[in-house]
Order: structure tokens, then sequence, then C-alpha cells
């Protein structure tokens, strides 16, 4: 287990050295959008329309914050659980985009386009959405504003903390975890 | 007959969600602290940390605790010798509800199941309210509320099993439902269980389940211990702290068992995440 502080957008130096359990202090900007964002976006990738943003070397962070507060730039902004991504990871992945930040465990096709294009899925602790709202510097929203707390947003963070929790190598920390530490009978 | 204002059930309300949102209680905080000293992986154990930093954090700064402000779930009993002056109940605590959601700048998290319309434009903010009324003896009015997560409540199950399932049966239902669950559910969890009844009866008391205190003990010396074997069945699973593998996958195991039909038994498993935001008020 390394630590690694990183900034964006990434390269594939940076993602082929990671390995599951790594901790990354993950800093610059990185783009926020869940289930009805994702969908928009990958219909845009196959009609062969531009993005709301560069994929290329972007990470994706799987959240729906709570309003700011007057005077900060987001509310709470924790992790959501990634599967319901699961089958419009791989387009991004094959577009450019190198890292995905949310939580829980992602199907054997974002795994192997991980391995494939050089992507990196990242843990982050659920339920600690103050603490990492906190790491959150700034944001703005830059599509689909209708979707509310859905909406995609560019964010800029510094030292965010997460977990390699899928590596470009297929490895899969939540299943070496589990093999180390479940008592059979 | 007693009266109570509209309005004093509105502001109690309110401020029943405000206060929840950003102050873990205190026997969630002390659970996750006996599980950070006794887990094992140093990965968990780190997990763990993060989260009681993020409980000061919350409490210190007013923010929401989880971005996931949850749907508001209350379990209110009326004693028969109140009656609300100036409005019904069940309003009040609803506006308390969209009042509490807006002050607080918490997520409004409720929409139409199809189109996922989000409803707070028409109905106000996170509305309806999940209100599940008993009428009971008195002239009181007690009200529990938690604010439940999505994350969580998308691994939970129930099931009718035949009479001859057993405990056993029981055990290893509620195992298959957190093992499939993995770290979905943002572990260390506490897992209700709702047992006998009729189905819907079962779906309701694993829910209820969830409001009773960290480290009390249930009533039924029975149940205690079957609470007991569960706990230790789903810790054996290796899950850990967000999934992230470890020893404590589980703070607790909360039973509330019902009579049932001599043809069936009912099982219901509904999973709470570690940040268990919930709280307790009598008018």
């Amino acid at each position: 287990m390394a630590t690694y502080n990183l900034t964006t957008p990434l390269t594939e130096e940076d993602t082929r050295k990671l390995k599951a359990g790594d901790v990354v202090n993950l800093s610059g900007v990185i783009y926020t959008a869940r289930d009805a964002a994702h969908k928009r976006l990958v219909d845009l990738i196959e009609a062969g329309e531009e993005l709301p943003f560069d994929l290329e070397g972007s990470v994706i962070y799987f959240v729906g914050p709570t309003p700011p507060k007057p005077g900060d730039p987001i509310g709470s902004a924790g992790p959501t659980t990634s599967y319901r991504m699961d089958s419009y990871s791989p387009t991004m992945l094959k577009h450019g985009s190198k890292g995905m930040i949310g939580k829980g465990k992602r199907s054997q096709e974002v795994k192997d386009a991980c391995v494939e294009y050089g992507g990196i899925y990242f843990g982050a602790t659920g339920g600690a959405g103050a603490l990492l709202g906190k790491k959150i510097k700034s944001a703005e929203v830059i599509a689909y504003p209708e979707l509310g707390p859905e909406a995609v947003r560019r964010i800029e963070v510094e030292d965010f903390p997460v977990t390699v929790i899928n590596d470009t190598y297929g490895n899969d920390l939540y299943q070496m975890g589990r093999e180390q530490y479940e008592v059979k009978d | 007959m007693r009266e109570i204002e509209y309005s004093e059930v509105v502001d109690a309300v309110k401020n029943m969600i405000i206060t929840t949102a950003t102050n873990l209680p205190e026997d969630t905080y002390d659970a996750l602290k006996e599980a950070m000293e006794k887990e094992k992986s140093p990965v968990s154990k780190e997990v763990i940390r993060q989260l009681l930093e993020n409980a000061d954090i919350a409490k210190n700064e007013k923010r929401p605790l989880c971005q996931d402000t949850g749907l508001a779930v209350f379990f209110v009993k009326v004693g028969e010798d109140v009656k609300i002056k100036g409005g019904l109940l069940k309003d009040a605590i609803n506006e308390g509800t969209a009042k509490g959601y807006e002050e607080a700048y918490l997520r409004a998290s409720t929409c139409e199941p199809f189109s996922r319309a989000n409803l707070k434009d028409t109905l106000g903010y996170n509305l309806p309210a999940i209100i599940h009324f008993d009428i009971v003896e008195g002239d009181k009015i007690d009200i529990e509320y938690a604010a439940k997560g999505g994350g969580s409540e998308n691994v939970s199950r129930a099931k009718v099993f035949p009479p001859a399932a057993g405990k056993e049966g029981v055990i290893e239902f509620v195992k298959e439902v957190i093992s499939d669950a993995g770290g979905n559910p943002c572990p260390p969890i506490t897992v209700g269980v709702g047992i006998g009844g009729t189905f819907e009866k079962a779906c309701i008391s694993s829910k209820h389940a969830l409001f009773r205190d960290l480290g009390t003990v249930n009533e039924d010396p029975e149940m205690a211990e079957l609470e007991k074997i569960m706990l230790d069945e789903i810790n054996k699973l290796g899950i850990g702290a967000m999934g992230m593998g470890g020893t404590k996958t589980a703070l607790a195991v909360h039973i509330e068992s019902n009579p049932c039909h001599i043809a069936s038994l009912p099982v219901s498993v509904n999973v709470q995440c570690h940040s268990s935001r919930h709280t307790h008020i009598t008018i």
C-alpha cells in the first residue's frame, strides 16, 4: 500500500502505477455526474456530439451534493453508490476518462474497461459528506442545471482522499479485503 | 382533552430534522468509536477514523453529515386524549419536514418513481414524509424520527418463508442479504430484522428496529440471543468498513418480532448505514 499525491488531468503513466489499496490525495479539477447526467453524456458520445467538458484524463465523481450554505462553494459531498453507473462507465473510459470516484462494487465490464483503457475506480468514504465537502474549493454547474443535485459540476479539489479499488491490472480491493478477513467455519 | 398548537408540532419537527442532519447521535458515535478500537484491518480503521472526524466537522460547522439527507421517516404515537389545534397532525409533520430541509440546506431527495422528477417544486421540500401512526393511551404525542438514506435502503429485502425454515433459515437469509450488499450500504451498518406478523408488518417492524438506540439489548432473551448470533455471523463475512475488508461489518442487529399466521414465517431485513441519524421527542 503506497500513498500518492496526484493532480488532474490524469495520464496513463499516473494510473498504471497505482495498485488496489493505494491511497491517493487528489487535487485539481474533477467533474460530478450521477445517473441522469451519465445517460445524457453517453447519448452525446454515441451521437458524436461535443461534451460539456473534455473527457481526456478526466476524473468523474459520482455525487449529488446538498445545496451550499451562503458563502460556501458546495454543501456536503460524499460519494453515491457506483453500480448504477456501470452501464455508462466503459464508454466514458473508452473515450478518454481516466478515473471514477464512488463507493461500492463495480461490474466485470467496468473492471475490464479499467484494464483496457488505463482507468482507475477510486473509493471515497461514503457518508463522510461534511469532511469531503470541505476538500472542494470551488464548484460550478456546467451542464444540466435542471437536474438539481444531479447536474454536472466542475469542481476543484485539494487533497481529496480516495483509495484505489479497481486498478489497471484487474485487482479489486473489495474482493482482496474481504478474502483476507472472512472467517470460514 | 389536551390541546397542542399546530405550530408547536411544526417547530418541534423542524428542529428534529435540522439537528439530526448535523449531529450524529451519541449512541452511534460511541458504537463507531468502539468499532474503530476493535477493527483489525488498518484500512477499515482509517475509514472509521474519517467517519468520526466527519461527525466532529458536521457538528462544529453545522454541515450535513452526509449529502444523502434521506427521506424523513417518522413513527408517531398519538395519545387518545390529545387534539391538535389549528390543523391536522399529519400536515404539521409534513410542514415541519419541509421547513427543516429547506432552512438547513438539506438535499431534496424525493422524486416521482418513473419520471424521476424531483417533487420539491410541487409538494415542497422532500415531501411527503413517510409517517407511521399508532394510537395509544394518554395525552402526549411521541415522535421518533430518522433520516433514511437510499444506499442502505436499496439493499434491504423481505421474504415470506414456510414455518419449517425456522431460526436457521432466518439467520441464513440475513447473512445472504448482507453478504450480497457488500460495501454498498456504507458499513459498519445496523441491521433491522422484522420477524413474524404479515408481509408488511415484518417490513415495518424491521424499519422500526433501526430506531432503537445502539447498545441496548432486546427485552426478549430469546431475541437478544438471536441478535448476538446474527451479529457474529455478519461480522465473519469480512466485508469491513465501506466494504474494504475487515472485522466490523455491522455495529448491531436489532430484531422486532410479532406473532404470525400458522402457515407463514415472514422476515424482513432493513439496513441502516453507519450514519444512523435518529432522534426521539415527546410533546
